[in-house]
């Protein structure tokens, strides 16, 4: 079980907290012209890399803020945790 | 019985208080502080069980953790449980044991016939035998495999017994109160540092207890006992015996269990029968110790060869013998502490040392005390079934792979030690890749992956003065570090025997023409032979070996036998150990109880149960439980002898017709606030909001961003910049969560904050054609005419005193209203519509009926928003922004949702109006087609139509739109039906929608 530090609350359980996937996609601008691909490629299109990784987490049973997590895959060490407008 | 070989004096037992327990059936008594094995040591029993495998007699080989073989069913407190290991139960009073894989009895074992058999049980046997013909495998091999191979069994009945979890944190946690773990607890306590010590056996002090040793002039146990009373009384320790740290997870999560009952007598009513800790340490010190080795010979299972550290246990702790005639068979110095403990016992024992003639201090004490000695000397092969009788030994040659001469001598045990292997199991499930030592013969912990640290014998340093000066120091530096304090610490002085080198031997080569099995490992039976007929065969891999052979699996998890395997398997392959490897260490350690991994989240504790205020209101009046999630939610109310069926019709029938009231408390609630709360709605869903008025609801529909339908529900606008937001109850969460995104990440420049008030609101819907006059009694002080108070409309009132907000929106499709009070006045206002409603004919509904209802309405929930419809498949385009970006947009223009023969919601009626359409069915156009029958769409919602009195369903069928009017068969092999269907508009009833404006 993966101890990470809520950039709001500290350290906790990630019992506390939910996964919320790939932190480094950005969501395209709203009534933006993009081509198919380009889409798809935001909706589905995920790299699944092997180390260092930015993460989305949920404080969903504390503060309930989304924040960001530096994590390596295989190790699970965490580097950094932070606010996403960081 | 008497206790034939207990001693006159010694031991740390309580000889003034016997224990009375039971061993197969027959009484024996033991002491307090006994262990249940040193107990029937005590008592001269060493036939205990039968092996695994073979059904071979077998004893005691161990005093703890090592132990392989005593694996028994326990009965404490009315409880049985399978594969208890004796030399770790502690003794209590009325405590009854047996003996396991063993038919008839452990005296005779017909299963034993495998033993005479056994060249026809070789490695991977299971996997050769069983393979054909294969119908019999289900019918015949399993259930004889399962009778044959069974080690205990499992009881049938409930666990009455109570198990705990607890969470804790620390600076840094101990394992194992040897002369490592006191000395780094003690110097880290001493540094302010948080400290847990945590020991698995009942008795603090680990070797130093059989150790004859000194430290700063005390004996071991004397200083262990000294050091721990000083850890007790400081406050940031905590100091826990019986307690087995056994997992060793991501980020120093160290999971440990804590028998907290089985040693009491009589258990206080609320201690639990064992806690399961969670310990979050900063850092770990791994003090576990090490495990000694066995010498491989013939038939080195017999009953009566132990390890030569247990040997010395069972004398210094017990005070058990457990032999009088003892050969002692070593490759290094610790086999002569063993002997030298038996001379002082009044037992002459013989040395047989695999080294030729040398001297060390331990040696030469053993001479001086006239202890018969053979050097380079080896036991070939123990005699007798049940219990050594004799043993043939030999001289080895020069080469040690052959003896120059042989003899037979009587003994009645043989005590073992092949040098010792450090216990590095939780090291190596932290990340930390082992490196093999040469010097002695065995992996070491090499670089920390997380913040670990293993001392002393664990880290492979085998004299206490090292291990002192070592642990002193990583104690203080490690806590130092932590607590920046740096409290001098005096190391002590110690007085030891040292030891001089070890042999390498580890195995008796067998005299040619000799056949004897020769036990690697003892629990799963694996002897040389098996090791050599799965090389032989091909597995080279150690982990693939492992496998085959089931060499160091099960609960033992190879403690005693790994590595023996490895030096085998390197000698057959003419490999080095370290070329070989080793095989993954897994947790448990030690077996846990599954009450202990469960605790207390069992029965209805499993999950939390969540009740709506209005819950006892509904138990009294009969309600008939569904869950909803962790909800629970009246399905119907039972009257008289009404089946679901029947009541749920009832329950309709009276909302088409009257009025009916339904606890909605249970839907999802979201208070949504801020200056851009429209415009935030306006993205979220796909319809416009930025024109709702103030005292309006709408219906919305939210999608994912691949376009498929996320949730659906009303929003109301409740003043300028504060909104009211529902979602189905099973998506709450999710939509909370969704929103939190939006904000937080994505929009981050939208000035909105949403919360759940779900529990915060106790919600009541009251549908039908009397809704309205029933309402109007509620609230006499408001207009609630259709003009005043429209569909679609929202009011505040006041309801004899308790605020209310009031929607005009309808899930039933008949004119209806919800009604929210705060939680604290649920069950207030459902009475006061119970009470006032009675003129209007008014009773509950439960989610069956509400199912009916909007089934035959046509409206849409989760099994037709299922994750795999879009707003076109579900008949909702209508509310499909085109002038606006929303979430999901961009996806629908995708080619595959705009196609032509589109998927789309339809309504089905069985054309004999009585068959009832399982939900589920497959449609097809014809029902004999050949396999695979093309599947046009699937039935997702079913009901009995009240208003036309025959069965009713929803489909999401594959070009709906042109499908109207068409016949089609709805098949569900699931229930074996194939129901001839007509297709028509999913609206069945009041197609226009009249009812809910009326």
């Amino acid at each position: 079980m993966l101890n990470i530090k809520c950039p709001y609350c500290g350290d906790r359980s990630q019992k506390e907290f939910a996964y919320g996937g790939d932190g480094t996609i950005t969501r395209p601008k709203l009534n933006q012209e993009i081509s198919d691909e380009e889409w798809d490629n935001f909706v589905y299109l995920r790299k699944s890399p092997r180390g260092k990784h930015i993460e989305l987490w949920h404080h969903i049973a504390g503060c309930r803020q989304w924040f960001k997590v530096e994590r390596d895959t295989t190790t699970h060490e965490i580097f950094r945790t932070f606010k996403p407008e960081e | 019985m008497s206790q034939n070989f207990r001693l006159n004096t010694g031991g740390l037992i309580n000889r003034d208080k016997p224990i009375e327990f039971k061993f197969n059936g027959k009484k024996y008594i033991g002491y307090e502080g006994d262990t249940l094995a040193s107990a029937l040591l005590a008592n001269g029993i060493h036939l205990i069980g039968r092996s695994f495998k073979y059904h071979r007699p077998r004893g005691f080989f161990g005093a703890g953790v090592d132990e392989p073989n005593a694996k028994m069913q326990v009965e404490i407190n009315g409880c049985s449980e399978p594969n208890i290991n004796a030399t770790e139960i502690e003794l209590v009073n009325g405590l009854s044991a047996s003996s396991q894989n063993c038919w008839p009895s452990v005296n005779f074992d017909i299963g034993a016939i495998n033993n005479f058999l056994n060249r026809f049980f070789p490695a991977g046997f299971y996997y050769k035998t069983f393979m054909w013909p294969k119908s019999f495998w289900y019918r015949v091999y399993e259930p004889f495999i399962r009778k044959a191979a069974g080690l205990g069994i499992a009881s049938l009945e409930k666990d009455k017994e109570r198990y705990e979890h607890k969470y804790e944190y620390c600076d840094l946690l101990v394992t194992g109160s040897g002369p490592a773990g006191l000395a780094s607890a003690y110097a880290a306590a001493k540094n302010g540092a948080k400290v847990i010590l945590a020991e698995d056996k009942p008795r603090y002090g680990g070797t130093l207890l059989t150790d004859d040793v000194t430290i700063d002039n005390l004996s071991g146990k004397d200083w262990s006992e000294k050091i721990i009373s000083e850890l007790k009384e400081m406050p940031n320790v905590i100091v826990k015996n019986r307690s087995q740290v056994f997992g060793y997870y991501d980020h120093n999560m160290m999971v440990m269990f804590e028998r907290t009952g089985d040693h009491l007598e009589k258990k206080p009513k609320h201690t639990p029968r064992q806690r399961l800790w969670y310990i979050r340490a900063k850092e770990v010190l791994l003090s576990t110790g090490s495990i000694e080795r066995p010498i491989v010979f013939g038939n080195n299972d017999t009953p009566g060869v132990f390890l030569s550290a247990a040997a010395k246990e069972y004398m210094k702790v017990y005070g058990v013998l457990i032999g009088k005639k003892p050969i002692i068979f070593t490759n290094n110095d610790s086999g002569y502490e063993t002997a030298i403990e038996f001379k002082k016992n009044g037992v002459n024992p013989i040395v047989l040392d695999t080294r030729e003639d040398q001297n060390s201090e331990l040696i030469n004490e053993a001479k001086d005390l006239d202890i018969k000695i053979k050097f380079s000397y080896a036991v070939i092969v123990a005699h007798g079934y049940k219990k050594v009788k004799s043993a043939t030994i030999g001289k080895l040659n020069k080469e040690k792979i052959d003896f120059v001469n042989k003899e037979q001598i009587d003994c009645d045990s043989i005590c073992v030690s092949g040098f010792w292997t450090p216990t590095v199991h939780l090291a190596s499930q932290s990340g930390n890749k082992l490196k093999f030592n040469d010097s002695i013969d065995a992996f070491v912990p090499d670089k920390s992956k997380q913040n670990e640290h293993s001392l002393g014998a664990a880290n492979g340093t085998f004299t206490l003065q090292d291990t002192l000066k070592n642990s002193f120091n990583t104690g203080s530096e490690v806590s130092k570090s932590i607590t920046k304090k740096n409290e001098k610490i005096q190391i002590p002085n110690t007085n030891e025997r040292k030891y001089s080198a070890h042999d390498k031997f580890w195995c008796s080569p067998l005299p040619k023409g000799k056949n004897y099995k020769r036990f690697v490992d003892f629990q799963n039976d694996v002897a040389v032979s098996d090791i050599e007929v799965a090389l032989r065969e091909g597995y080279r891999s150690i982990e693939h070996v492992k496998r085959y052979t089931t060499l160091g699996m099960a609960t033992d998890q190879g403690r005693t036998s790994n590595l023996n395997g490895l030096q085998l398997v390197a000698n057959v392959e003419k490999k080095i150990v370290p070329q070989v490897g080793h095989t993954t260490f897994r947790p448990p350690f030690t077996p846990v109880t599954i009450g202990t991994i469960v605790g207390r989240e069992i029965g209805k504790e499993y999950m939390p149960t969540r009740k709506t205020p209005m819950h006892h209101w509904h138990e009294k009046n009969n309600a008939v439980w569904v869950d909803a999630g962790a909800w629970k939610r009246p399905r119907y109310y039972k009257r008289g002898n009404e089946n679901l069926f029947e009541a749920s019709k009832r329950e309709a029938k009276n909302v088409r017709d009257h009025v009916g009231i339904c606890d909605v408390t249970t839907l999802g609630k979201i208070d949504i606030k801020g200056p851009d709360a429209a415009e935030f709605l306006n993205r979220v869903y796909t319809n416009a909001w930025l024109k709702l008025p103030v005292g309006k609801a709408r219906y919305g529909v939210m999608l994912r961003e691949d376009g498929i339908v996320m949730d659906d529900g009303t929003t109301t606008r409740i003043s300028e910049n504060h909104y009211h937001m529902t979602t189905t109850t099973a998506q709450a969460a999710n939509v909370l969560s969704h929103l939190e995104y939006y904000l937080q990440i994505v929009w981050p420049e939208l000035n909105v904050n949403v919360v759940s008030t779900t529990e915060q609101w106790a919600g009541a819907a009251i549908a039908g054609p009397k809704s309205r006059d029933l309402l109007a009694k509620l609230f006499s002080k408001i207009d609630v005419s259709n003009e005043a108070l429209p569909f679609m409309g929202y009011v505040e009132g006041d309801l004899f005193g308790v605020k209310a907000r009031i929607f005009r929106i309808s899930f039933s499709g008949e004119l209806a209203y919800e009604i929210n009070v705060e939680s604290d006045f649920g069950l207030f206002m459902w009475e006061k519509i119970i009470e006032i409603g009675e003129e209007f004919n008014v009773q509950p509904y439960g989610t069956e009926a509400l199912s009916t209802l909007r089934i035959e309405m046509g409206h849409v929930a989760g099994p037709e928003l299922d994750g795999r419809t879009i707003p076109y498949d579900v008949s909702l385009e209508g509310l499909v922004s085109k002038k606006k970006d929303f979430i999901g947009k961009r996806s629908l223009a995708k080619e595959a949702f705009n196609q032509a023969d589109r998927q789309k919601i339809v309504g089905l009626v069985p054309l004999d109006r009585k068959s009832s359409i399982p939900e589920g069915s497959h449609l097809v156009e014809n029902k004999n087609a050949k396999l695979p029958n093309p599947k046009l769409g699937h039935v997702s919602s079913s009901c009995w139509s009240v208003e036309n009195n025959n069965p009713f369903s929803l489909a999401i069928l594959k070009d709906g739109k042109n499908m109207i009017g068409k016949k089609l068969f709805a098949v569900s092999p699931l229930k074996n039906t194939s129901i001839e269907v007509e297709v028509m508009s999913s609206h069945y009833v009041d197609h226009e929608g009249k009812r809910v404006r009326s």
